[in-house]
């Protein structure tokens, strides 16, 4: 499930570890259509993010869905790219390319 | 389809049609839906979107061997599963068999955050994989406005609807979308019926007279002939049954073939034949007249000439009617065991009248009757609308007409209205109209009989005494006098009456043969006496003669005598 194949994954070194156990990592799930730009962008754009505001803690998995249709299904993924936090609760969905970030900012306090 | 030049060709071929295999809708379509594009389904909450989607499905599977994909935004697998088995359909038999598969796509805008620009790929990869998987020929879609519920872009949204519609050309399938019905004059609330050009289906629930009806109407199937009336349409214990009911051009083949009414009385005013197969007839009459007593035996001669019977009561219970049937010696019950004999009792105001020509075209396509019976029809006139009863009694008498079924209606006057309430709505259509009515007269009441119309025979003019006995119905020859018509007791009085003068008649005519008799016998005696008079007389006479014969001979002795003693000479 995990995408390391993908060359922005890659880019970033390992930003599907987290470093620290201790406390309870994000878990998020980004569902993407194959390499389209906004797929590219929105993969980027949610690295970014997260290592810089949860860097260390969290776990992100880049899901192709025209690889995995199924995975599309279970998650109830209409639109692409959406990215989803599975933990902590309440999960959420974020849907769009993420070029604007500042909501998720609000929703989780950051 | 896109390069002009191709479409030019293939236009004059027709389209190719995509047969739903709902009762009624393909005839509407003049064969289905159009193969392998989208159709639009809309209709306002409860008006049956779903239900005829899905039976579009199931019988795809069921009748045509097409796997079918039904793609739900609002209601759960389970839901569906539920709502559907009412209507006969066992969705996880077909799933199981993967024939068909059901998808609920979970849309809650309360868990979904927008961040910028996105598309509809994850839907259209889902229907995609889901459509590949079983290899799936109909697709439905139910409701794809949720979409607009669960996310805020419009602009996105519509853009990528379109695309959708397209994509489901180019993957060949023929596909349901359904909508919701929006406020003024759009059909759907997102307007999807712009996007979709080629079948647009509107589903109604109308109510009138706090009756309430479903309608289908084909607002726009491009490219082909269909029909543009609102059909009622039913959603029953097997499925949705679509009505075309068109009224009929006026050829259908007519039978000169004669049934009997089942009163020997009445088939003899009929010219001693019965009505025309085929026939539509009327009894009209004030009540408790015997119409439904009519009726039955109408039935009755049916059932014995082992035909089916629909009679359809309107007010009373099956049990009721047989009960009271019995009273008047006729047992309708066997035939009902039989399966010849069909009851039908409902209430007229529990549906529309576009329901109840529906479930009577259904009842018909059931059971195949050769006679149906409406007892009474002027029930559905409780509605003030008279004109649309008019319509629909002549849509159903058409009906029957081209299957060649005897039609028997009954009609109820009421006191205060004249018998031209019945003509007024009805009497055109009618073959044979038979009029009871009370003949009221020295105090009691009595049911007459006789016959306003029938056509193509030369019926009795004659009112009739219309008796109900305990051995059936009598139908007796009115007394007509210098009185007028008279019935009933004052009948019988005045055959007693004539009985008696008829009496005294025969007493006179004894009498004067007896005179006659005594007279004549009278004259023999006396003709007698005179012949003995005659004769003793006549005797006296031969006694006179011969006494002159024998003095006459004593006197000659004597003379000789005489002259022998004077010795005188004897010369």
């Amino acid at each position: 499930m995990i995408e390391p194949s993908e060359e922005e994954c890659l880019d970033k070194g390992e930003p599907t570890v987290s470093e620290t156990s201790a406390e309870d990592p994000y878990i998020l799930h980004l569902y993407v259509t194959g390499t389209t730009p906004r797929s590219t962008q929105a993969i980027l754009k949610t690295q970014h993010f997260c290592e810089e505001h949860l860097h260390g803690r969290y776990e992100l998995e880049v899901i192709d869905i025209y690889q995995q249709p199924e995975l599309a299904r279970q998650a109830e993924v209409i639109a692409a790219p959406t990215l989803i936090k599975n933990w902590p609760l309440p999960s959420y969905k974020l849907v769009g390319n993420l070029s604007n970030l500042s909501r998720i900012m609000v929703v989780e306090d950051l | 389809m896109t390069d002009t030049t191709f479409q030019s060709d293939t236009v004059p071929a027709s389209l190719i049609k995509c047969p739903t295999g709902i009762n009624g809708l393909d005839e509407i379509t003049g064969g289905g839906l159009p193969q392998g594009r989208p159709s639009l389904i809309c209709g306002g909450t409860g008006c049956g979107k779903t239900l005829i989607s899905m039976e579009f499905l199931v019988q795809g599977v069921l009748s045509f061997n097409e796997p079918g994909l039904f793609m739900s935004f609002e209601e759960t697998i389970e839901e569906l599963g539920q709502n559907v088995s009412s209507l006969g359909f066992h969705l996880n038999d077909l799933i199981a068999q993967g024939k068909l598969i059901v998808d609920h796509v979970y849309l809650e805008r309360s868990e979904i955050e927008e961040t910028g620009e996105y598309d509809l790929d994850g839907l259209f990869i889902r229907l995609n994989y889901a459509i590949d998987r079983i290899g799936a020929k109909r697709v439905v879609l139910d409701t794809l406005e949720t979409l607009f519920a669960g996310l805020s872009n419009e602009s996105i949204l519509r853009s990528e609807i379109r695309r959708l519609f397209r994509w489901l050309k180019t993957k060949g399938v023929t596909a349901i979308i359904t909508g919701e019905r929006g406020s003024g004059s759009s059909l759907t609330r997102q307007g999807l019926e712009e996007y979709i050009s080629d079948c647009v289906i509107l589903l109604e629930h109308n109510i009138t007279d706090h009756i309430a009806t479903r309608h289908l109407r084909i607002i726009k199937y491009r490219g082909t002939v269909h029909g543009t009336n609102e059909y009622p349409f039913l959603i029953g214990e097997e499925g949705v049954s679509v009505l075309p009911i068109t009224s009929a051009n006026l050829q259908h083949q007519v039978s000169t073939e004669r049934i009997s009414s089942g009163v020997v009385g009445l088939d003899a005013m009929l010219e001693g034949k019965g009505y025309y197969r085929g026939s539509t007839i009327l009894v009209s009459g004030t009540a408790g007249t015997g119409k439904s007593s009519l009726a039955a035996f109408f039935a009755d001669a049916t059932c014995q000439r082992g035909e089916r019977c629909l009679y359809l009561a309107f007010e009373e219970s099956t049990q009721q009617i047989i009960r009271n049937m019995r009273s008047i010696d006729l047992n309708l019950e066997p035939w009902i065991h039989q399966q010849l004999l069909h009851f039908h009792p409902s209430r007229s105001t529990m549906y529309g009248l576009e329901m109840h020509l529906a479930l009577i075209h259904k009842l018909i396509q059931d059971i195949q009757p050769t006679v149906v019976i409406l007892d009474p029809i002027t029930n559905f006139l409780t509605s003030t609308n008279s004109a649309e009863v008019r319509t629909m009694l002549t849509r159903l008498i058409d009906f029957l007409k081209i299957q060649k079924i005897t039609a028997f209606f009954t009609s109820l006057n009421t006191g205060g209205s004249s018998l031209e309430h019945t003509e007024i709505t009805i009497s055109s259509l009618i073959d044979t109209w038979l009029v009871l009515r009370d003949i009221e007269l020295n105090g009691e009441r009595n049911r007459g009989l006789y016959i306003i119309k029938s056509r193509g025979m030369n019926h009795s003019n004659q009112i009739r005494e219309f008796l109900l006995t305990h051995h059936g119905i009598e139908l007796v020859d009115a007394y007509l006098g210098p009185a007028g018509v008279l019935t009933g007791s004052s009948r019988v009085a005045q055959e007693a009456q004539e009985r008696l003068a008829e009496l005294e008649r025969q007493q006179t005519l004894v009498r004067k043969q007896l005179n006659l008799e005594r007279k004549r016998r009278t004259l023999q005696a006396q003709i007698e006496t005179l012949q003995a008079e005659l004769e003793a007389e006549s005797i006296e006479v031969q006694y006179l003669l011969e006494q002159k014969h024998q003095q006459e001979g004593h006197l000659a002795e004597e003379r000789n005598e005489i002259a022998r003693s004077r010795r005188a000479n004897l010369a």
